[in-house]
């Protein structure tokens, strides 16, 4: 118990260091591609999601149970009703 | 529907959900190949220790890198379309949907992000063993990421193991190992990994041609086209023979879009496959407004067909109209008249569970669950087929014929092309032509965009080709859509445009000054 205790933190460190100097000695084209991605997540998280992408469900009915009851009158439309 | 100028809310909404998966499989199959082929050449590296193999191995890990980080989350914007533009679809399905997809999320996309880190930052750090399996798991976590994803899509094409809820209007799965083990997931699954495979190969081949053009890396571009070449041949075989199976299986379960993709208007046994054809409009029309189409040349070879979907030249195949007025009594497919009837029937039998519901009349919900929702033989005969009750004429059923045909036939010309390059590649190589043969080289570097196309040609052909429906025969996309302003939706598919081609710009820049750069250390 007392070695386990003793060993967790050398690890999280190691693993820490790893990230650290992996990071730090990137190349020029690592580098380029983690901008490429920061703002690529925070175009499609932020941005996209939400002001574009909201949850249509959601964000019109309150609960599940009007949300069954809309999607129940879409699906039984009739094609005519449905133009 | 999409050919019409006059584009509506569904065909936009589709349009955009086409871009967004299409510009997304740009950056999946090359992950799925490279990864593969990066893995192998570790191994012998680790076997041999040798320095060379190890700069190979790091060189296209390199290329693999930035294909996997530009392409990474580009496919979380298909499920907040989900959400967004096909929310009557989403909530339908989202219980089947789920499970595949958190499994996709918590076991393979970890895996596989959890282990490129040591890929990448791992060299000289923790042991070669360490290392190489690292690189195996993100091989092996990137396809099992796409299993999951295919798995969900082969559900929407032939939706097994699940039991429709009318209290919630939802579908519920009742059988994980049926939606895992569906006869569409299994040839998916298969079929799409080793187009990924032959992709990854090509790319390999391709780049490798450019170096021994410009003289530069030989040995490393001969051992890469070797790799790649058997890699490929054996993934094009594979493709190949999987593509067979995929065949059978949609003639039982997408007969529509099977015969749409031969543009076989008319049934027969003893029916030919079209090795090339080009079409033209017929005067004659199916049902009351839809055109079909003739051939105006094509080279047909006799009975195939038939073979490939019954292993014999007597099996009959059914043709658009065949399906369209009297099915197949063969294979138990009705015509369309008659699931349209059957469709009708089960919408029918929920807008009364739907009125029952309304004035809380708990007798008769009961008579009707009990009846119907809860009769095997309601669902599997009528249920079945409640999407057909959404269709305006039995043609409607009827895919965009051209699309599937041409993008088919383009996928499996080009697939048959490969396997000679990679033939082609080999026979050269041991010969000790490689360098020499020019025109090859030319004909590998010109293969990487041909190869997209292929693996392109392949979606459209999967996903045009089971028009009208989302899920098929149960939800047109026509149903399936939200009722947003078309103008929005317009918005949404500009932004993705104007996203997705900076996102390939960017891609196929830094690979590009990466490939001139060459392999370092």
């Amino acid at each position: 118990m007392k070695n386990s205790e003793n060993d967790a933190p050398g690890l999280l460190t190691r693993i820490f260091r790893f990230y650290y100097e992996g990071f730090t000695n990137m190349s020029s084209w690592g580098r380029k591609v983690w901008i490429i991605i920061i703002i690529k997540l925070f175009l499609i998280f932020v941005v996209l999601k939400i002001f574009f992408f909201p949850d249509f469900l959601s964000r019109n009915y309150e609960n599940d149970e009007q949300r069954s009851e809309y999607v129940l009158d879409q699906i039984t439309k009739t094609p005519e009703a449905d133009d | 529907m999409i050919e019409t100028a006059d584009l509506s809310l569904v065909d936009w909404s589709r349009a955009q959900f086409a871009l967004t998966a299409m510009y997304h499989w740009l950056f999946v199959p090359l992950t799925l190949g490279l990864s593969f082929i990066v893995a192998i050449m570790e191994t012998i590296y680790a076997k041999t220790g040798r320095e060379e193999w190890k700069r190979m191995t790091r060189f296209w890990m390199t290329l693999f890198g930035i294909n996997f980080a530009i392409g990474v989350a580009t496919g979380i914007i298909l499920e907040f379309e989900f959400g967004t533009n096909w929310s009557n679809y989403s909530w339908f399905v989202g219980d089947i949907f789920g499970a595949p997809l958190a499994i996709e999320g918590i076991l393979a996309f970890f895996l596989e992000s959890t282990f490129v880190a040591v890929m990448f930052f791992g060299w000289d750090k923790v042991s070669k063993k360490f290392h190489l399996t690292s690189t195996w798991l993100v091989a092996v976590g990137a396809n099992l990421s796409a299993l999951w994803i295919l798995v969900a899509n082969a559900w929407m094409q032939n939706p097994v193991g699940m039991e429709f809820n009318p209290e919630t209007a939802r579908n519920e799965m009742v059988d994980f190992w049926a939606v895992l083990f569906n006869p569409v997931a299994v040839d998916k699954f298969l079929h799409t990994i080793f187009s990924g495979f032959l992709l990854g190969s090509v790319f390999v081949m391709g780049v490798s041609a450019w170096f021994l053009l410009k003289k530069r890396e030989v040995w490393l571009s001969k051992m890469s086209i070797m790799i790649s070449a058997i890699f490929g041949l054996l993934s094009s075989l594979m493709v190949a023979f999987t593509g067979d199976t995929s065949a059978r299986t949609l003639a039982k379960v997408q007969p529509m879009k099977f015969a749409a993709m031969e543009a076989l208007y008319e049934g027969s046994s003893d029916a030919g496959l079209v090795a090339f054809g080009i079409l033209k409009k017929s005067e004659e029309k199916i049902g009351v407004e839809k055109q079909g189409h003739d051939f105006v040349t094509k080279i047909k070879i006799p009975g195939l067909l038939s073979i490939m979907t019954g292993g014999s030249r007597d099996v009959f195949v059914p043709g658009i109209r065949d399906l369209l007025n009297i099915g197949d009594s063969t294979r138990n497919i009705y015509s369309v008249n008659e699931m349209m009837e059957r469709g009708t029937f089960a919408r029918e039998i929920l807008n009364d569970y739907k009125r029952a519901r309304m004035i809380n009349d708990e007798e008769q919900i009961k008579i009707l669950s009990d009846e119907f929702f809860g009769n095997k033989e309601f669902m599997d005969e009528s249920f079945r087929y409640f999407g057909y009750a959404s269709l305006n004429l039995p043609e409607d059923a009827v895919p965009n014929v051209p699309i599937a045909f041409y993008s088919f036939h383009i996928m499996v010309m080009l697939g048959f092309f490969f396997i000679l390059v990679c033939v082609i590649a080999l026979f050269l190589l041991f010969r000790d032509k490689l360098t020499a043969s020019k025109w090859f080289l030319w004909v590998a570097i010109i293969s990487v965009p041909l190869v997209y196309i292929a693996s392109e040609s392949g979606w459209i052909v999967a996903e045009m080709g089971r028009q009208p429906w989302i899920i098929q025969d149960l939800m047109p996309v026509s149903v399936a859509v939200t009722k947003l302003s078309t103008g929005s939706v317009i918005t949404t598919f500009i932004l993705f445009a104007l996203l997705f081609t900076a996102l390939l710009a960017a891609e196929v820049s830094i690979m590009l000054k990466q490939i001139k750069t060459g392999p370092k250390h």
